[in-house]
């Protein structure tokens, strides 16, 4: 039932859409009123500038604007309303013009979104390596020195604020020569691509630390735990009865059955993780999506951050797609229906 | 004793560490799950070890599969000392001694298909390299089970089975071995009432067919006579009684065997006969009762209970047991 799982996610992107569109037209503020604010502006530039924006258009049918709620006419084409424009262009791919930039925020985003997932991308596999390395190890050896080791650090690297961890290796990075913002250091792409390549792994490795710690440790706790439970059934007994040796028990039969959980929890932490991202981007002055929300805050950037909630939605359901789909492929009782 | 079994206990011990009498004594405590027991078994011979819940034996069932180390004692198998083994000759052995588990609903990794569970044996122990060979070994054992048309089953997952077909598939994964001694763990004792006939049938059947040897743990002496040779009667970690299927049945001579005798249900209510009901709780296998073990609960006990520890009384040529009444 592949489909209409689909069909669900669609549906839901719908919702977010909505709700999305909504949400920036009840707050307060215009690019003419809040973006520059200069005593000499006229009222016809202002005029210009709502116009440039299209925000002279009504919200949509019935309603002039939602901030203040002023009640317009209900005969005006649907078509010609502020809702409807915006989704007839989101069809096209348009999600309209930045406040701050002037530039499409498609254009915007695309180039950050891709820094994030490079960056989410290089720490989630990395967390999920090592936390299911650890975790198999921990489990493995419990209750030993190495067991209580793992199972400390995981509860600490776990419960380390995101911005103070990412904050001393800052302080580390500096210590150590590695460069600790942006992406490229400036006048870098006149080089050949593989020095471009190499400075961007120097650029990428705090960030990506940061990332990976605070993740590892979540991961590996839930893997030990979950693979203590495996270990503890029967079939693993089963499977020494057979004269399977320690290894291939891990490998063919506890090894499967304990990330379940695991491919769970990945899942809901791809949701969460924008928002360790915001502060790792925004302390590493990494130029990815997390950081352009920070920044479009305060400059009440409207259009940015309405594209970059809506990518972001896509990104959670997507994964949460992808979650069900790998479930109901490591676990043959769950059916995707 | 010249006499060579075929497989031999001698003396078998578990104990486990529990904990410390109190905060300030040294020696730690232990739980006497298996304490003393010794039987043997011949080829092809079905014995049933019978007693009820934590008298030692699921305990001494993973002793025999070399799946804990025992604290003391001697299994000899086929001549040959299988106690302390290292992993590699445990794992020759594993082929020769199956295991059929209690629980079928925890005993099969969910994630498998029913080809992959009963493959999976002749894959670790590196048995007919060919594949065309596995698979018809595997479609052999399934059919022994009782599990046809094979075919249908072979790429199901156990949640789509019912309780009576996993256990077949249990018990066909230790078949796909041709295993010489069967070791059932109360294998029917999670399934309906209707199905354990079929199952217990199953066993009877392949110990004719297959010439197996058969240990089958079970708390309940109803469905023992049914196709055991012999019955051994284990309290608190030793066995009371053992001997042959009718002997145990129509002459039990320990007052534990009598009292869980009366207790099975006759079909036909005019014979009903005087029921002896156990007083009291197991006693608790860490402070063991002095003297006979039994004598807490014993409605026959003696002043003589409380001091001696009873030996073994030989009543017939295979009838034991172990009681300070008997003399």
């Amino acid at each position: 039932m592949l489909l209409k799982r689909l069909g669900w996610a669609l549906f839901t992107i719908l919702f977010v859409v909505i709700l999305n569109f909504f949400l920036f037209r009840i707050l307060p503020g215009d690019p003419a009123r809040q973006g520059i604010r200069d005593p000499r502006l006229s009222l016809e530039t202002i005029n210009a500038i709502r116009v440039r924006f299209g925000l002279d258009k009504p919200v949509i049918n019935c309603f002039e604007t939602l901030n203040p709620i002023k009640i317009g006419s209900c005969g005006v084409n649907p078509l010609d309303t502020q809702f409807f424009i915006y989704v007839g262009n989101l069809l096209k791919g348009d999600m309209g013009t930045s406040f701050y930039y002037n530039r499409p925020v498609e254009e915007v985003l695309g180039e950050r979104l891709w820094n994030t997932i490079l960056l989410i991308g290089a720490g989630q596999i990395l967390a999920i390596l090592l936390g299911v390395i650890f975790g198999l190890f921990a489990a493995w050896k419990v209750r030993t020195a190495l067991d209580y080791t793992a199972l400390i650090s995981g509860l600490v690297a776990w419960s380390l604020p995101t911005f103070w961890l990412a904050i001393i290796l800052l302080f580390w990075g500096t210590n150590m020569g590695l460069p600790i913002g942006g992406k490229a250091t400036p006048g870098m792409s006149s080089y050949p691509f593989m020095d471009q390549l190499g400075d961007l792994f120097q650029h990428l490795f705090l960030p990506t630390l940061a990332y990976t710690i605070i993740y590892m440790g979540e991961y590996m706790l839930i893997m030990r735990s979950s693979l203590l439970d495996v270990l503890a059934e029967d079939y693993i007994m089963a499977a020494k009865a057979k004269g399977l040796s320690t290894f291939q028990i891990l490998k063919d039969h506890a090894l499967k059955n304990s990330m379940l959980p695991l491919v769970t929890i990945i899942a809901i932490n791809l949701g969460f993780t924008v928002a360790g991202v915001i502060q790792i981007e925004t302390v590493f002055s990494w130029p990815g999506l997390g950081g352009a929300i920070f920044e479009s805050v305060g400059r009440k950037d409207y259009p940015l951050l309405q594209g970059a909630f809506l990518l972001i939605a896509i990104c959670v359901i997507l994964a949460n797609l992808i979650a069900d789909l790998t479930y109901s492929y490591l676990d043959p009782r769950v059916q995707v229906d | 004793m010249s006499q060579e079994y075929f497989l031999e206990v001698r003396g078998l011990k578990k104990y486990f560490e529990a904990d410390r009498a109190s905060l300030f004594s040294r020696e730690p405590r232990f739980v006497h799950a298996v304490d003393d027991v010794s039987f043997n078994l011949n080829r092809g011979e079905v014995i049933a070890l019978v007693g009820e819940s934590g008298c030692g034996k699921s305990t001494l069932s993973l002793l025999l599969m070399g799946l804990e180390d025992p604290t003391a004692g001697s299994i000899m198998f086929d001549g040959r000392d299988i106690t302390h083994l290292n992993d590699h000759e445990r794992k020759s052995l594993r082929r020769k001694i199956q295991m059929v588990f209690q629980d079928p609903y925890e005993s099969l990794n969910p994630t498998q298909t029913i080809e992959e569970i009963i493959n999976e044996p002749l894959l670790v122990h590196g048995i007919a390299k060919d594949k065309k060979e596995r698979s018809g070994r595997v479609i052999k054992a399934m059919e022994d089970a009782g599990l046809k048309p094979a075919e249908v089953y072979l790429n199901r997952f156990p949640h789509e089975l019912s309780g009576g077909q996993r256990q077949r598939v249990v018990i066909a994964a230790a078949l796909v071995l041709e295993p010489e001694i069967l070791l059932a763990d109360e294998p029917v004792s999670m399934l309906d009432v209707s199905i354990r006939a079929e199952i217990i049938n199953l066993l009877a059947e392949l110990r004719i067919t297959r010439q197996i040897a058969v240990i089958f743990i079970t708390h309940d002496l109803g469905s023992v006579g049914f196709f055991a040779d012999r019955v051994a009667v284990m309290y608190l970690g030793r066995i009371v009684e053992i001997g042959a299927v009718l002997e145990i049945l129509e002459s039990p001579q320990h007052p534990y065997t009598k009292a869980l005798l009366s207790v099975i249900p006759v079909p036909n209510p005019r014979l009903r006969h005087e029921r002896i009901i156990l007083q009291g709780e197991t006693p608790n296998p860490i402070d063991l009762p002095t003297g006979c073990r039994f004598h807490p609960r014993c409605p026959l006990a003696m002043d003589a209970c409380t001091s001696n520890d009873p030996p073994f009384i030989t009543l017939s040529k295979t009838h034991q047991a172990a009681c300070l009444l008997l003399k």
